[in-house]
């Protein structure tokens, strides 16, 4: 291994020495990392083999598929037995019968399940989508809103902030799952829809909740005493007006944004994605981040129409197109460096086009909770639809919210801890290296280096995490599905292990851990690619 | 796997600040012991003594007060007992009521008349036996498999760690229910011990890491030549030079076995019925959770806080073993240091 050839795993060309073909040369400067990856997948493949048969002899031991019939007064007991071993092979020892699913394998068929005769293949092939509807969304905002706390934890270092959220973190990581989604399915619903018979918040509570936020908002923003006290006091007034003006008007029962709300919370997002991505002090990127909104809000009625016959497709388009737009008018307002305009641009763009999707979807809200299958209980507990609700493309997307809203909420939960503790140990790493202290000394302005030169170096240690849990998202939440009544991965897991079905479990480990070891080659290379430091070794 | 050893000086330019305050940190411990130091520092880890002590507790309050084993118990209730409900529905006789009341069954009862006080205890007892079991033996067979692994090296290494990368393949929690259905729900210990067979390939792999390491070392060199034999140098030289990571990751993982434990007793396949866990107390009731939901609760804050406890104790131990660890003063602190020391300067000019 010492003496091999290093090469760069994204593939950068060494230049050649000699003057060869361009074939030849690329052949040379990739050659170690395509050994590398060879090499890499024979040995995963070995892995993958041999925990397949570990598992799979210990489910040959653990399942007894004839206990029903054991102990069943059925006249023909003995004839059912007989037919169920011949049916299941039994008379075959295991390791053999082991080599028999192998040889299956190779030939496409992953076995059937014996106890609803349906092929694992078409199990497997339900449980998969549902399962990545459940948990891809939580995944994605469980990392999002993890590595924003843990960056903010880390810059605020050492403050009552970050000591508390340290705290939450560990009693985070310290909570049984099944515990919460419980408790989740008693506040978050059966506690938020009896709150909806009668939406008024009690002064008490708006006084609590506001005085939470303020302490919250000064410990975030910090800075001098006189910082502090002004950002708590905003905190403060603006909680408690939003509380008062969602009790007083019913908000909760028929909720909207309306085009004031669009445009006013429009160009609450221009500003400060401006403040993150380019400092306020650059105009042109606040004034192309303004024009955005104003197209949006300009936009807002139009788009009503559109809305009506809405399908999946046209809401990505236009998705698209605001980025689209964003893009351009950045780019009209050009300047010296046009790039983070347009950067600047289109994500506020995004923003005030999700706001309007919001707002349309919302406009359902009142029609779908007061329907007769919801009847005025709109978070639900169980499933992931309501059974017998027909609707436009509207209220289907906001019947799956209602249903996604606390298994998700339960996810994220869960893994959000680790996110904040990883992505804060790596900031503070980042931030204490010369590099950083010289990009200070050469007068760019805080939000400069946190944003440019610590906080995308910080990231690079959470992708090595990151495809791990992706992959470990197709395995699904065995213990969120079963409380939330999902019937994704985990779900098929746990109700063949209880009715003795060996197949479909096989085939559930197959597709997880495949993927988890193809996530471990993903993250070998991603980490060269990213830091020029490592070297893919052949 | 290049994990720095411990007290290995920084490399590297330091900068003076740093200096004076490793010299400050190198005063405090001047003439302690390894194991003064570090016992020293996890004193002063303010939340690791908070957590020491309430487990403390908890572990007292549970071995003592329905008894275990050869240990008598004060409570009045066993945990299989039927008793007459108390309060309508079987709520919980503890509660303000004209100052603070125990009553006869402080958790409630359940619909037939089990105590919840004597089945929270019991299911802690057992839930503990898990946690210790798993702590114990997976770390006894990790650091047996990472020692021969880092110190053999070769095709030795090579075997156990594809071994290793078996196992972490397969998720936690499903070889946990299928090994949980293989040995039945009778008893924790032979949950415990199956369930021990597959926890311990972290602690192998941050074992290898460590005597890779070390094994290169110069005092492993000295002790060849003076004639020790393998088996000597890995377990009385090297390993109490790993004695750090492996008692903060046992500590880890004591957590999450006690989460594992109760998740899969929550499902089905671990601790079942007439056995009681804390993760099989929530499962059987919570059906009825809208109706007598102390007989959730309980069980679940007792989860919650030993999970926690035993995780600070955790984060107590890494930064007591941490040698890079130094103590950083609060900003307040700093001012009244700073202002100390002007005070003091302020006075030595006046004096002289």
């Amino acid at each position: 291994m010492a003496t091999s050839v290093t090469t760069r795993a994204s593939g950068a060309r060494s230049a050649p020495d000699a003057p060869v073909t361009a074939r030849r040369s690329w052949f040379r400067s990739s050659a170690p990392t395509l050994t590398f990856l060879g090499r890499r997948l024979l040995s995963s493949a070995v892995v993958l083999l041999g925990a397949t048969f570990i598992v799979y002899m210990l489910l040959a031991y653990a399942l007894d598929p004839l206990e029903d019939l054991r102990t069943s007064t059925a006249p023909n007991k003995e004839a059912l037995i007989e037919a169920r071993v011949r049916a299941l092979d039994l008379n075959t020892p295991p390791v053999l019968r082991y080599f028999k699913w192998l040889g299956g394998l190779f030939t496409g068929d992953l076995g059937t399940s014996w106890v609803s005769g349906a092929s694992v293949t078409s199990l497997l092939g339900s449980a998969i989508p549902s399962t990545v509807q459940l948990v891809a969304a939580s995944t994605l905002l469980a990392i999002g809103l993890g590595v924003l706390v843990g960056i903010v934890s880390a810059l605020r270092q050492y403050t009552r902030f970050d000591y508390s959220v340290t705290f939450l973190s560990f009693v985070l990581y310290s909570l049984p799952s099944f515990w919460v989604a419980v408790l989740l399915k008693l506040w978050g619903a059966i506690g938020f829809n009896d709150f909806l018979a009668d939406p008024h918040v009690p002064p008490l509570w708006i006084a609590i909740i506001s005085v939470v936020s303020a302490v919250l908002w000064s410990s975030i923003i910090g800075g001098s005493t006189r910082t502090r006290w002004i950002s708590a006091a905003a905190g403060l007034v603006g909680t408690a007006a939003v509380l008062l003006f969602i009790s007083s008007t019913g908000w909760l029962l028929n909720p909207s944004l309306g085009l004031v709300g669009v445009l006013a919370i429009g160009v609450g997002i221009a500003f400060g994605v401006v403040a993150l991505t380019a400092g306020l002090q650059n105009r042109r990127a606040l004034y192309a981040s303004l024009t955005t909104v104003a197209i949006g809000a300009a936009l807002y009625y139009p788009l009503q129409y559109a809305f009506v016959g809405a399908t999946t497709w046209l809401i990505v388009g236009l998705g698209v197109a605001s980025v689209v737009i964003g893009l351009v008018v950045g780019r009209l307002f050009g300047g010296y460096d046009r790039a983070v305009s347009m950067r600047a641009a289109a994500i506020t763009a995004l923003g005030v086009g999700l706001l309007i999707y919001v707002d349309r979807v919302m406009a359902v809200w009142y029609a779908y909770s007061n329907a007769s299958q919801i009847n005025g209980r709109p978070i639900a507990t169980i499933g992931s639809q309501t059974p017998g609700l027909s609707g436009d493309y509207w209220v289907e997307t906001l019947d799956r919210f209602t249903h996604l809203l606390l298994p998700t909420i339960a996810l994220i939960l869960i893994s959000f801890a680790s996110y904040t503790r990883y992505s804060r140990a790596s900031l503070l790493e980042v931030m204490n290296q010369d590099y950083i202290r010289t990009a200070r000394a050469k007068g760019l302005s805080e939000r400069v280096v946190t944003t440019r030169h610590a906080f995308r170096n910080a990231l690079i240690p959470l992708a090595t995490i990151v495809p791990l849990d992706i992959a470990a998202l197709f395995g699904g939440a065995i213990i969120t599905e079963r409380i939330f009544a999902w019937s994704g991965m985990g779900a098929l897991f746990i109700k063949s292990l209880g009715a003795k079905d060996a197949d479909p479990v096989m085939g559930y480990f197959l597709v997880t851990g495949a993927l988890l070891v193809l996530a471990n080659i993903v993250v070998d290379f991603v980490y060269a690619a990213l830091d020029p430091r490592i070297r893919v070794n052949s | 796997m290049s994990i720095q050893p411990p007290l290995e000086p920084h490399e590297g330019i330091v900068d003076p600040a740093e200096n004076v305050e490793n010299a400050i940190e190198l005063k405090e411990v001047e003439g302690l012991s390894q194991g003064r130091i570090v016992l020293r520092r996890f004193v002063r880890h303010r939340g690791a003594m908070i957590s020491a002590v309430v487990l403390t507790a908890v572990v007292l309050l549970v071995t003592t007060s329905i008894g275990w084993g050869p240990i008598p118990g004060w409570w009045q209730y066993g945990y299989k007992e039927l008793n007459p409900i108390v309060n309508a529905g079987g709520a919980p006789t503890m509660g303000f009521d004209g100052g603070f009341t125990v009553g006869s069954h402080p958790f409630g009862q359940d619909n037939v008349g089990h105590d919840g006080f004597a089945l929270v205890m019991r299911g802690t007892q057992q839930s503990l036996t898990v946690m210790v079991v798993i702590g114990l033996l997976s770390t006894t067979i990790g650091v047996v498999v990472g020692a021969l692994a880092g110190f053999f090296r070769g095709r030795l290494d090579d075997l156990l760690m594809r071994f290793t990368d078996m196992i972490i393949t397969i998720p936690v929690i499903m070889i946990g229910a299928i090994l949980g259905v293989l040995v039945g729900g009778a008893n924790p210990w032979s949950l415990a011990v199956a369930l021990s067979l597959v926890s311990w390939t972290n602690m192998a792999r941050l074992v290898r890491g460590q005597f890779l390491t070390l094994r290169e070392r110069e005092f492993v060199d000295a002790a060849r030549v003076a004639g020790a034999s393998s088996a000597r140098i890995m377990f009385k030289h090297i390993l109490p030079n790993a004695v750090g990571v492996i008692i903060v990751n046992a500590t880890l993982l004591m957590a999450s076995a006690i989460l594992l434990e109760t998740a899969l007793s929550y499902l089905g396949f671990g601790i079942s019925s007439p056995e009681v866990s804390l993760g099989q107390l929530i499962n059987e009731y919570q059906t009825a959770f809208a109706t007598r939901p102390w007989l959730f609760w309980w069980p679940g804050l007792f989860i919650v806080t030993i999970a926690l406890c035993v995780n600070f104790i955790g984060d107590g131990l890494r930064d007591a073993f941490d040698p890079r660890q130094r103590r950083i003063p609060t900003r307040r602190a700093l001012a009244k240091a700073d202002a100390r020391k002007a005070r003091a300067r302020a006075k030595a000019t006046a004096s002289a």
